[in-house]
């Protein structure tokens, strides 16, 4: 590979990475305007239009905070935990095709790129949890180990029959295999395991039990303060893009629109972006409306409901499959 | 030396070092970390003998679901009074000589490992053109029907023996 | 066999996740001369309503933690190997479906186990 080869894709990646930080500032003054109005709130109001600089306030305030690393903290391990968080919510971002023939890395193993990251992320609640060595952290740490590795396992399996219907992991053969018929008809089933599963993984409402103000003053998240408290809801929030994302392109026809009248002339870029900001508000959405989950009945809907509904979803696939031949 | 072969010699050299530091650590949440890293590089191995699904296999099951399990057992047992302990405990003179002499067998076998001349059906071009996912899943499900299936038994006792394992503790 | 293939497919991967690194690292290291640093005894704490801390944070938890741990390896492991039957599924047809069926079958007979001596109970 040539040196302007590496260049090129040196640029490319560091684009990319910056516009996405960048909504990922911004989605937090989307979330705070909408449930403010679903709330009859206003929201942010004051730091410019509408309140519209508020992400660029914050960012600086945090910016400026003193860093508290509590005494009786695993330093090393306190140190690490946030930037693991965003190490694997940032670079999950690689396979996602934002349009026909763009992504920063055409893998063939594109899915399971994005579940490995996913476990590797939850090293970063887990961690923190346990080396902030509070008793509320630790508490949110185990809590969200073992509510993020319940999830995953539905959360693999739902992808499951995308995989078949497309033949493929790659998330660019996966949005070419829907062409104008998205997986959404045929995996409603697996779509909807799929995305409380997510959910679950990004530790949103109504699974935020590893935070859960009310009870465990932010868990995991207690002992942390300024810029490394904002790196884990960096991380929170650049999760839920990502998730958002595959959302989109293993079931909704990722980048396409439809082709027809004014719209044909839509860049696919933007039909992309409409659909992800779809999610996203459907997360702010569940916020403002659901209450919390108990644990129990958390854990009792990952392991008796997802999982036999996600392997039901693959036979009746397999079976249908078979049968439309 | 070329460069792939400078590639290798740098996961060589760095999982060495790593599984080193995973062993000599004083707290066991901090080999876990040092095993996830070399996880990572391990996975990293594979995708230089291109195999990708291998790569993602390792991080999925090893990194993310197997040390996890190491993490809950240690956050569980708690092991204070270990990390005080003593690093070495009398009998390490005996383990050396072992591990001496297994690496002596290593050294020996490694000289009459063998590179089969050709590279069979599966080159990397063959495998690339196809999809590694499509390739293992052709081979697995259809000439390794029979070491699958007993995968599903195995599976099947580790479940089990999970279970009665912690059974006493869950009543 | 190694050290004869570069996977260049992976370079952007690599670049990625140093990149990440780089701005995780970087946010927490630039303002080190810019914030303040008043630390004391009292701030230092872990937090407990106020109260200096009292125990061991780190208690025995139950032993159900450790055993959806184990649970979830092996059902990962299921899933790892329904990914590339699920990619070939249309190349292995009918038979592909069969010996599916028999894998995940023996599967949930573990799974009705485990369901039945009570590991998915939380109360």
């Amino acid at each position: 590979m040539s040196v302007i080869g590496i260049l090129l894709i040196l640029l490319k990646t560091i684009s990319v990475v910056a516009v996405f930080l960048i909504h990922v500032m911004f989605v937090q003054y989307f979330e705070r305007k909408a449930i403010g109005h679903m709330q009859s709130r206003l929201g942010p109001m004051r730091v410019g239009w509408h309140g519209i600089l508020q992400p660029i306030a914050d960012s600086i305030k945090l910016f400026f905070k003193e860093d508290i690393i509590p005494a009786s903290s695993d330093k090393p391990i306190f140190y690490i935990a946030p930037i693991i968080g965003v190490i694997a919510a940032v670079s999950s971002l690689a396979v996602i095709p934002l349009w026909e023939g763009f992504s920063i890395a055409n893998l063939n193993v594109g899915i399971l790129y994005i579940l490995a990251l996913s476990s590797v992320g939850a090293y970063s609640v887990i961690l923190g949890g346990w080396a902030s060595n509070s008793k509320y952290s630790f508490l949110g740490g185990l809590r969200s180990s073992a509510q993020v590795i319940s999830y995953e396992i539905s959360m693999g399996l739902s992808l499951v029959g995308v995989m078949m219907m497309a033949g493929s992991t790659n998330l660019s053969d996966i949005v070419s295999a829907q062409d104008g018929r998205w997986f959404v008809i045929p995996q409603i089933i697996g779509f909807t395991v799929f995305f409380i599963s997510a959910l679950a993984e990004t530790n949103r409402v109504p699974f935020d039990l590893p935070e859960a103000e009310t009870e465990l003053v932010s868990g995991f998240a207690t002992e942390y303060s300024g810029m490394r408290w904002a790196l884990f809801f960096m991380a929170e929030y650049a999760g839920m893009f990502v998730m958002s994302a595959l959302a989109v392109v293993c079931f909704f026809g990722g980048w396409s629109g439809p082709g027809f009248w004014i719209f044909a002339y839509v860049p696919p870029v933007i039909w992309f972006l409409i659909k992800v900001y779809g999610f996203i508000f459907l997360y702010f959405w569940i916020r403002a409306t659901l209450p919390r989950y108990r644990y129990d009945q958390l854990m009792r809907l990952g392991w008796k409901i997802f999982i036999p509904v996600a392997l039901a979803n693959i036979v009746i696939t397999g079976v249908v499959k078979i049968l439309w031949k | 030396m070329t460069t792939p072969q400078l590639f290798f010699a740098y996961f060589a050299v760095a999982m060495t070092v790593l599984s080193l530091l995973v062993v000599t650590r004083r707290s066991p949440v901090h080999s876990i970390m040092w095993m996830l890293v070399l996880f990572i590089h391990i996975a990293a191995l594979y995708l230089f003998l291109n195999a990708e699904f291998l790569a993602a296999i390792q991080i999925i099951v090893y990194a993310g679901a197997i040390l996890v399990l190491f993490l809950f057992v240690i956050m569980m047992l708690n092991l204070k009074k270990e990390e005080t302990a003593k690093k070495y405990q009398a009998q390490w003179p005996v383990s050396a000589g072992i591990a001496i002499i297994l690496a002596a067998f290593l050294v020996l076998i490694l000289g009459k490992i063998v590179v089969l001349p050709s590279l069979g059906e599966y080159s990397i071009e063959a495998v690339k053109t196809e999809g590694i996912m499509m390739t293992t899943g052709k081979v697995l499900y259809t000439e390794f029907l029979l070491p699958f299936e007993i995968a599903s038994i195995v599976l099947l006792v580790a479940i089990i023996g999970a279970v009665v394992l912690a059974k006493k503790r869950i009543e | 066999m190694p050290g004869t293939y570069i996977p260049s497919d992976y370079l952007p991967v690599a670049i990625i996740i140093i990149f990440a690194a780089l701005v995780g690292l970087g946010a927490v290291v630039a303002g080190i001369l810019v914030r303040p640093r008043r630390p004391y005894a009292q701030k230092l704490y872990a937090y407990e309503s106020g109260n200096p801390p009292v125990g061991e944070p780190r208690q025995k938890f139950s032993v159900k933690f450790y055993i959806i741990a184990m649970l979830f390896v092996v059902f990962d492991v299921e899933a790892v190997f329904l990914y590339p039957w699920a990619v070939a599924y249309d190349k292995l047809g009918i038979f592909g479906f069969v010996e599916m069926m028999l894998f995940i079958f023996i599967l949930l007979i573990g799974y009705v186990y485990v369901w039945k001596k009570g590991a998915f109970e939380w109360e």
